[in-house]
């Protein structure tokens, strides 16, 4: 039953995610992406991580991509982008290398997920990935790293304050 | 019941399509949403293993990552915007300033 709803969204988010690489407009890949999150939203509740679905979309497909929306919209990228899709057509012999490449790494995490040989999981206990479960280990086994995330988030706010701000030249 | 391997496969295809798009891709924006589909790739993978191992250390940490990857976003996003100012266009092939 899990199977039957994991094969069509595993399916949709990779379609979604080729979207994203391969769109020519960067508005279009921003709703790709939007997509795809949604999907492992998905994906995320099969795995009964309620909480972090919850977080994926909250976070991810509303604040991250409203941020590439924003800045897509703000610098007006149709007109800017003299080459919409263009890959290195002066360096065939690069491009075929790096596709190469990425099939190569495709195929050995693959194989090596094929490979290994998990047994079944444990049972799921009662309560598994809910709100209160996932804070409960959150503000108790790792409190300091959750206090240095909020340092980090402000650090990067100022950052971003002070980069987009001034003028660097 | 869906087995561990099928979300482990499923994360290496996500990330080697973000690898593929942060090489080829010369959008900076674009290469910035690649880079967003593999941190999610990493977090399909750490919750199937926390829900196989049944605990929640994994969920905390791609909690983490989720912090990590906010905290990115909008710094780049910023650099990209004041690299436009700079000069107008976001073809990674033309910031070469520093480039040995």
């Amino acid at each position: 039953m899990e199977l039957f709803f994991f094969i069509p969204i595993a399916l949709l988010s990779v379609l979604l995610a080729l979207g994203v690489v391969f769109n020519s407009s960067p508005i279009g890949s921003a709703v790709s992406l939007i997509g795809m999150m949604l999907c492992l939203a998905g994906v995320f509740v099969l795995q009964s991580a309620h909480f972090l679905a919850i977080l994926q979309v909250l976070i991810y497909a509303g604040a991250i991509m409203v941020l590439f929306m924003f800045v897509i919209m703000l610098l007006n990228l149709k007109t800017a982008e003299d080459s919409v899709w263009k890959s290195r057509e002066h360096n065939t012999l690069l491009s075929v290398l790096t596709g190469f490449l990425v099939l190569g790494l495709a195929y050995k995490m693959v194989e090596i997920a094929m490979d290994s040989n998990f047994g079944p999981g444990m049972p799921v206990k009662d309560g598994f990935g809910t709100t209160e479960a996932v804070g409960t280990v959150l503000f108790t086994d790792y409190v300091l790293p959750f206090e240095v995330a909020s340092i980090l988030l402000l650090v990067a706010m100022i950052g971003a304050l002070v980069l987009a701000k001034t003028k660097i030249d | 019941m869906v087995e561990l391997e099928y979300y482990l496969i499923l994360s290496g295809i996500l990330f080697s399509i973000g690898v593929l798009g942060v090489l080829v891709r010369r959008n900076a924006i674009v290469v910035f949403m690649c880079v967003e589909i593999m941190l999610n790739a990493v977090n399909i993978s750490l919750i199937a293993f926390d829900r196989y191992n049944n605990q929640h250390d994994g969920q905390v940490f791609s909690f983490m990552v989720m912090c990590v990857a906010a905290a990115e976003v909008s710094v780049g996003l910023a650099i990209v915007i004041s690299m436009y100012r700079n000069k107008p266009t976001i073809n990674l092939d033309e910031f070469n300033l520093m480039k040995w």
